[in-house]
């Protein structure tokens, strides 16, 4: 560390197996409100409604129950809500554990992010932690069949053959389905930033 | 001016992938991060207005008929960037086990009595001086299945956002003296230097008198960058 940057970062621990009643409570049932939660938009949220969908694949490809998601997006015209104010009552962050419809699947009901800025493809940021995992990691979601996704310049940055593994697909109409792998041939990509 | 956060020190945090730690071997990734630089991202807004005064007392927020069991404490400190300024107004959740060393998690099934005046989950937003105050109950060890005869030591979960999204920090702080320590994979699983950063100080300033003993746990996130990261490679 440099002389600007005295102090030494705090490290990383997992999240552990226990984190539902503390950051997804209403989600899993307990008695607290939740700062946020799967349920993102409302009737009165301007945008295209989307489910936002997937699992979270173990590198045995069996489906981690104990994960938690952390998804923060633009709204549907492209702008991110800032502490100061929010364009259509939609703060753009959502909060799912896997550990709830006994699948391992996290679903989100939101709408589908316009593009930030007029070089980037619309996306959905992620951060992802469970049990086992030392450290969160960053990942994103773009949307297959964006004609942006050409000339986004993050993606840009991932090798060819794995910019597959960042896009969310259509699997049903209004329902993007978005797989998490976190090890093998399909290992999805995770970013520093 | 794209804001830009001081590198994460990846020699201070865990690897992903610990022999000791048996749970990472499947879930941790195994192909390296991709840097993407430049991107200036501000931290979620998330349900400031959800956040209580009384969500930072866990002596309280849980009680039905009584108080919670145990040894009451006090959990106070900074949120911080690496260059010392403080981080004012932003979200600090905590979640750990009853004295006894059970969670209310309903998978938790280690045979140690729930605390029916203790529910275990905190949150509050630091002031303008980046600082955070809890109340709460010494959590006990409990055991786990990593190998045999494992003890988590006395622990509490942190989460914490700070303002840039690359902020974001979930962690967990220890009490000094505590002797799993040295036998705890995932304390351990973080380089040797930098462990102590996650164990809090007993403080007797932070103690109030015929209540509760302090400690002080303080935070450090990647901080803003004065200089672009060319610079600082
Ligand atoms: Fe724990």
């Amino acid at each position: 560390m440099s002389n600007d940057h005295p102090l030494g970062q705090t490290p990383s621990q997992t999240v552990g197996p226990f984190f539902a009643y503390g950051l997804t409570p209403e989600q899993y049932g307990y008695n607290w409100p939740s700062i946020a939660g799967p349920e993102m938009a409302d009737e009165a949220t301007a945008g295209e409604r989307i489910i936002f969908e997937g699992c979270v694949f173990d590198g045995a490809g069996q489906p981690v129950t104990d994960a938690l998601i952390e998804i923060w997006q633009a709204d549907g015209a492209g702008t991110y809500a800032t502490a100061q104010g929010r364009n259509t009552g939609f703060t753009g962050f959502g909060r799912a554990g896997t550990g709830v419809a006994g699948d391992g699947v996290f679903r989100f009901a939101t709408i589908k992010p316009g593009a930030p800025s007029a070089t980037e493809a619309p996306h959905i940021n992620i951060i992802l932690t469970m049990r086992g995992l030392l450290m969160h990691t960053f990942t994103r979601a773009y949307f297959d069949g964006e004609a942006r996704n050409a000339r986004d310049p993050v993606l840009a940055q991932v090798p060819a053959d794995r910019r597959s593994t960042l896009l969310a697909r259509q699997s049903a109409p209004g329902v993007w389905r978005f797989d998490i792998h976190m090890q093998g041939e399909s290992e999805t990509v995770f970013f520093d930033l | 001016m794209v804001k830009v956060l001081t590198p994460r020190d990846f020699g201070s945090h865990p690897a992903y992938i610990d022999k000791n730690y048996r749970s990472t071997a499947l879930r941790g990734p195994t192909r390296p991060l991709i840097p993407i630089r430049g991107i200036s991202l501000a931290a979620p807004v998330y349900g400031h207005d959800r956040v209580s005064a009384g969500d930072a007392d866990l002596t309280a927020n849980g009680r039905k008929d009584g108080d919670p069991q145990g040894e009451r404490i006090i959990v106070t400190g900074r949120v911080l960037d690496d260059a010392g300024r403080p981080l004012a107004n932003t979200l600090v959740e905590i979640w750990q086990a009853n004295a006894a060393g059970r969670y209310i998690h309903v998978v938790d099934q280690h045979p140690a009595p729930i605390d029916p005046n203790f529910f275990g989950g905190g949150r509050c937003l630091t002031d303008d001086q980046g600082r955070y105050r809890f109340v709460t109950i010494k959590p006990g060890a409990y055991p786990w299945g990593n190998h045999a005869n494992a003890w988590r030591p006395n622990h509490i979960h942190f989460s914490v956002f700070g303002h840039q999204f690359g902020q974001r920090l979930v962690t967990q702080m220890y009490f000094p003296g505590d002797p799993l320590l040295a036998l705890d994979p995932i304390y351990l699983g973080v380089p040797a230097k930098s462990r102590e950063r996650m164990v809090a100080q007993f403080s007797i300033d932070a103690t109030k008198e015929n209540y509760a003993l302090g400690y002080v746990f303080d935070i450090v996130l990647r901080g803003e960058s004065a200089t672009p990261w060319e610079n600082h490679a």
